[in-house]
């Protein structure tokens, strides 16, 4: 029977953590992450778990940590936001080019600088080509769920490579609200034993990881790195139908709302999306279509998927929460702007820099957005493409 | 070499077929590299003048001094590379060190 | 939708309101409803200005914006008002209630300008005389519980007693002092001249 509850984000991996009871938690603090690890180490203490606790002195030896354990046949997490993520850098890519499934609770903050603690989505973008499943959680609830459920879709055979599931920082990490758990056999049940494919404690079949790979492998290597993420597709659609068995609460690869019929879109990632359904069920009251496809897995990256659930639409706004500099737009408007060249009827496509460093998003700002969408399709003119919302002009 | 499934691993070898990660499937999968044919330089075991203190041993970086019943034999040709170190390290003058080939 | 309360607490830092503000959501969420509390942050540092926030509604909530046009706002510390404006977007059908030693008149007089209702609840007198101490929280929950009417008094008496028998269960003269607060709060919060 489901448990209801009111927690944290934070509160909330941390007992998605606690049900699971992996082997290692390695992890060294961070804000706005720091309470993840806290009430682990204090489960620990009590003998709720019998996680051996790691504590290291930096991130990069967090992840090594974490890099060490997985390969020895442990199941292992940790917990990071921003800069931490960043000193993970060079070992976020061996953990997945080892193929290690190890699970990371990332509490998505700005990237320093200027010095910021506060949510955007510069961490876990800049580490979006590192080889690691991405998946968004736009409320502690989902931050739960999706914990629980990336366990499994890491470890399945198939796939074989590390998962981040992120969430925004205090919006969600810090906000207390209501969650329904689930209990803990049935969590354990969920995710049952990690049985690793190969491990170095393995003594029957001695192993070597990490070797050097020449100009004659490495290749095969990333193409077969890549593949263990083509896979991860359909592998996280089937564990969340078993989710949807246990809990009732249905994930796909994205979620859309009042999608159908709408004429004009937002695409956006994490706890804004929340807020963007209260606008949204506003301005469905003035007549207004309008929708929403929030984005929960993006790496991979569902471009079929996003294309038919897009291209019926007249104009779309994509709102990314980071900086790519690129001149043209952030990380998710390049994708999502890839996944629509395939349609046969583009519509009208637009990018908003929204959010950064903790600016505030009201549902004031999600109708401006659809405002000015609808504004393009009544003169059926684009405009500029590349934009900020809610900067001081 | 060979993979997990059995597949030589060579230059030939398909992306599918691979070790994941790189994985080295067995141990000592390094004895199967030759690299005796590195050498431009090459010891000389003078069993004659050697005393047994097996200090060349720990020092070469290729294992290829091979000890039996706690005495060394000659050099495993096939790994060493040439380098040298169990010379310089020899207190007894016992390795000569010469030109591969003569 | 169900109907939507919304509130801002205003406090300096250490001061508690990220406590007060999570006490109300749980106790809303006790009895039945969506809740959210949260504090917006920046660096911590003792004696800032400090905001929470508290949305409660009969209905899921989706929001993850801070408050703008409040229901009601929360004045922990009096010293704020003359530094910030806590009326900002707060509505005329909504209520202001402050903690205060001061007579009613002369607060309704401070915020002559905001047209909504003006409380005011003495949670020093009231802790330090049931307590022993100042902790503003017991009291200035039954405050906004009061005018607020976010949840029946008894309800809220009954859960807010239920969690103190949980969190005093060695202590019992705390749990007593803590429901003569509570009560006493409910009597004492002002909206006229007495």
């Amino acid at each position: 029977m489901a448990i209801r509850d009111r927690l944290s984000g934070n509160e909330a991996i941390a007992i998605a953590m606690k049900q699971i009871n992996p082997d290692v938690l390695a992890a060294f603090p961070i804000t706005p992450s720091t309470e993840i690890p806290q009430y682990v180490s204090q489960y620990v203490a009590d003998g709720e778990v019998d996680t051996e606790l790691i504590l290291v002195e930096s991130e990069h030896s967090a992840m090594s940590a974490c890099i060490g354990s997985q390969a020895a046949g442990a199941r292992t997490m940790t917990a990071t936001s921003s800069c931490g993520l960043a000193l993970m850098w060079e070992t976020l890519y061996i953990a997945s080019s080892i193929r290690l499934p190890i699970t990371l609770a990332l509490v998505n903050r700005a990237l320093t600088g200027p010095i910021n603690i506060n949510a955007d989505h510069a961490d876990s973008m800049g580490a979006r080509d590192a080889g690691w499943i991405q998946i968004y959680s736009e409320n502690n609830q989902e931050a739960y769920d999706n914990f629980i459920q990336a366990v499994r879709i890491g470890e399945d055979k198939e796939v074989q490579l590390p998962t981040m599931v992120c969430q925004d920082g205090f919006i969600t990490s810090h906000a207390v609200e209501n969650i329904e758990l689930i209990e803990d056999e049935e969590v354990k049940a969920f995710v049952g034993e990690y049985i690793p494919v190969a491990s170095l404690l393995n003594a029957k079949e001695p192993i070597a990881i990490g070797p050097y790979d020449s100009p004659h492998y490495y290749i095969e290597h990333k193409r077969q790195q890549a593949e263990g993420m083509n896979k991860a597709k359909e592998v996280i659609l089937k564990v969340a139908e078993e989710f949807e068995k246990v809990t009732g609460r249905k994930y796909g690869l994205f979620e859309a709302y009042q999608l159908e019929d709408a004429e004009a879109a937002i695409v956006i990632i994490n706890s804004t999306a929340g807020t963007a359904k209260a606008a949204i069920d506003k301005m469905r009251k003035e007549g207004k279509k309008v929708g929403l496809l929030k984005i929960r897995v993006f790496r991979p990256f569902p471009h079929e998927e996003i294309c038919d659930a897009l291209s019926h639409l007249k104009a779309i706004a994509v709102m990314d929460r980071s900086e790519g500099f690129s001149s043209i737009g952030g990380p998710l408007f390049a994708e999502v702007r890839s996944a629509l060249y395939e349609a046969e009827n583009r519509p009208m496509l637009i990018n908003y820099i929204y959010g950064l460093g903790g600016r505030d998003v009201t549902t004031t700002h999600i109708e401006e957005v659809y405002n000015q969408l609808f504004s393009m399709i009544n003169k059926n003119q684009t405009g500029q493409v590349y934009r900020y919302l809610g900067v001081r002009e | 070499m060979k993979t997990k499934d059995g597949v030589e691993i060579n230059e030939e070898i398909k992306w599918k077929d691979i070790c994941p990660g790189g994985t080295v499937a067995y141990p000592g999968s390094a004895d199967l590299f030759k690299t005796g044919d590195w050498r431009s330089m090459k010891p000389v075991f003078k069993a004659g003048e050697c005393k047994q203190c097996l200090l060349c041993v720990p020092v070469c970086p290729d294992s290829s001094i091979p000890v039996k019943d706690k005495k060394r034999l000659d050099f495993d040709f096939d790994h060493c590379k040439g380098c040298g170190v169990c010379v310089k390290v020899c207190p007894f003058n016992a390795i000569d060190f010469i030109k591969e080939g003569k | 939708m169900g109907k939507l309360t919304e509130i801002r607490w205003h406090a300096r830092g250490g001061q508690g309101a990220k406590t007060a503000s999570l006490l109300l959501a749980d106790a809303a969420f006790n009895t039945g409803n969506y809740v959210q509390g949260f504090p917006e942050y920046g660096p911590e540092r003792m004696g800032a200005p400090i905001t929470a926030y508290n949305r409660i509604s009969s209905e899921k909530i989706t929001i993850h914006s801070n408050i703008y046009e409040p229901d009601f706002v929360v004045v922990m510390d009096e010293s704020l008002i003359d530094s910030i404006n806590v009326t900002l977007g707060l509505k005329d059908e909504g209520a202001i209630i402050v903690n205060t030693e001061r007579p009613w008149k002369e607060v309704r007089e401070q915020f002559k300008d905001y047209g909504g209702s003006v409380f005011t609840i003495n949670a020093r007198e009231i802790s330090e005389s049931t307590l022993g101490k100042y902790f503003p929280n017991t009291p200035l929950l039954a405050a906004v519980v009061k005018v607020s009417k976010i949840m029946e008094v008894e309800e809220f008496i009954q859960t807010m007693e239920d969690s103190f028998k949980h969190k005093f269960a060695s202590k019992p003269e705390v749990i007593m002092g803590n429901m003569n607060a509570l009560k006493r709060s409910m009597e004492e919060v002002r909206g006229y001249e007495d």
